[in-house]
């Protein structure tokens, strides 16, 4: 029995060319990219051309890219270094429940230094609704951020839209694209957005690099102070192993966007239909249409998700249950909860998020042992017949 | 140092290192004015305290002028006039 990897939306395997391009700044390459000879310099060329890479795949110019390690410290940055650097602006910032916890975090950390926060609601398929935002824009609001599409449920939200509300009312938006840039276009224009997070081990880099995009002319408080690298906005020696990955894997990405956004498609639309079709009492999370290519999230009533992935994983499959943090603190999805589902539904979720190792073979596998282990745990299921009165969960409307 | 206040200054050039780490002020100065045409202006905005000695002190050693700085609520503006009429 082999293992098909359907989680996607945690991590990648990385693409063996990233790897390659990668080796020689493990070895030979290793000369720090600040000092002024040869081996220095050869880093810094290597840095340089990745950032060139990485800003191709967003339609930015490199010196608007700038290198993190993860996805989670280029939202720390942006949340924390724009509000900071605005604060003549206002003290208003506004998120979304969809937000990921490295928004939402540092968000309250503001909170607690005396901002005010709004936390925009969601409709029950995740998405934001426009006039809500400009309802919540103030003359103080410096700063919306807004994530591109969720991990956990696959949701696409209207970036260009939003953004424009909070660029006429003055304020600057960020958007969290760690989970889209791998499988959307993203041009940071047409999206209007002034800021923009990615995460290379997302798109089939390495782990351990993100970067921040940062439209020209936009003012950041750093969040790690010391030397000048990143043009004297986020200190430390680059990681150039993973900076090069990075860009390798943007390179890749840019090239093969379309052909991996018509693969994941169809597999997505094949698993989604199949497990609607061969499963009872389940439902699909997200919104149906406006959803990432290769998501595909439901909340299957009367059994939990960790039980799920434990008899999946028996039979070579690897799935999650919301998202990686609440999956292992045994807490509900705070984005599910959001999106009005009851918190006994939302103890039933999985994710499958697909990528480019798979194959309609590993769908349909999945397909066939997927209903299987929902049935055998319904057979043992204490809800087996339903929640109990008087509650309900025959659905995943929202209780407002 | 020959430290001046001024105010009202128009420059042909500006740059902002506002939030930008040390030594960036005198980097971008530099990196700029040699954009720039022999009696332009420029105009670098930082928050850096240190720049009020470093950046008088790198005029005098390269023999730029140094125009003045206006103080705002929350950053200078240095202004430096590139050497050679």
């Amino acid at each position: 029995m082999g293992t098909r990897y359907f989680d996607h939306m945690a991590t990648n395997p990385m693409r063996p060319e990233v790897l390659e391009a990668m080796m020689p700044f493990f070895k030979e390459s290793y000369g720090n990219p600040m000092s002024l000879y040869k081996l220095g310099q050869s880093a810094r060329q290597a840095i340089e051309e990745a950032r060139l890479k990485v800003a191709d795949l967003v339609n930015a110019r490199p010196q608007e890219v700038i290198f993190t390690a993860s996805g989670a410290e280029a939202n720390n940055f942006a949340i924390r270094g724009l509000a900071n650097a605005y604060v003549k602006k206002g003290r208003h910032i506004v998120v979304s429940r969809m937000d990921h916890h490295s928004v939402l975090n540092p968000a309250r950390v503001l909170e607690k230094k005396g901002f005010a926060v709004t936390y925009l609601p969601v409709d029950p398929a995740g998405m934001v609704d426009p006039g809500v935002l400009e309802k919540a824009m103030t003359d103080e609001t410096s700063l919306v951020s807004i994530i591109h599409a969720s991990p956990e449920v696959g949701t696409i939200e209207p970036i260009a839209e939003l953004a424009g509300i909070a660029k006429r009312k003055g304020a600057l938006f960020h958007t969290d694209a760690v989970a889209s840039a791998g499988y959307l276009p993203i041009d940071v224009d047409a999206l209007g957005v002034d800021a923009l997070s990615l995460s290379a081990h997302e798109f089939y880099g390495p782990k351990g690099a993100g970067a921040l995009y940062l439209r020209s002319g936009t003012r950041i408080m750093p969040l790690i102070y010391g030397g000048i690298q990143e043009n004297g906005r986020r200190a430390g020696t680059e990681n150039v192993p993973a900076i090069v990955g990075m860009g390798a894997a943007a390179g890749l990405t840019r090239l093969e966007l379309a052909q991996r956004a018509e693969k994941l498609s169809e597999l997505r639309d094949r698993l989604i239909g199949g497990a609607l079709a061969k499963i009872k009492n389940i439902h699909l999370t997200g919104h149906p249409a406006l959803r990432l290519p290769g998501h595909a999230s439901f909340c299957v009533e009367f059994i939990e998700g960790e039980s799920m992935l434990l008899m999946l994983q028996a039979k070579g499959i690897y799935a999650a249950s919301g998202s990686a943090c609440s999956s292992k603190a045994l807490k509900a999805s705070p984005v599910l909860l959001a999106m009005g589902m009851s918190a006994e539904l939302a103890h039933g979720s999985i994710v499958f998020s697909l990528g480019m190792d798979n194959t309609v073979e590993d769908i349909d596998y999945a397909l066939g042992e997927f209903p299987a282990v929902v049935g055998r745990l319904r057979e043992i299921s204490p809800y087996a017949g339903g929640w109990g009165a008087p509650k309900e969960a025959d659905s995943c409307i929202p209780k407002n | 140092m020959n430290l001046r206040f001024v105010e009202g200054i128009k420059a042909d050039v500006t740059a902002d290192v506002v939030y930008m780490m040390c030594p960036m002020h005198l980097l971008k100065l530099e990196e700029t004015l040699k954009g720039l045409d022999r009696g332009q202006i420029l105009e670098i905005m930082t928050d850096y305290d240190g720049a009020l000695d470093d950046i008088p002190g790198w005029c005098l050693r390269t023999g730029n002028e140094f125009l003045g700085v206006e103080e705002s609520e929350d950053y200078y503006k240095f202004f430096v006039r590139k050497k050679g009429r």
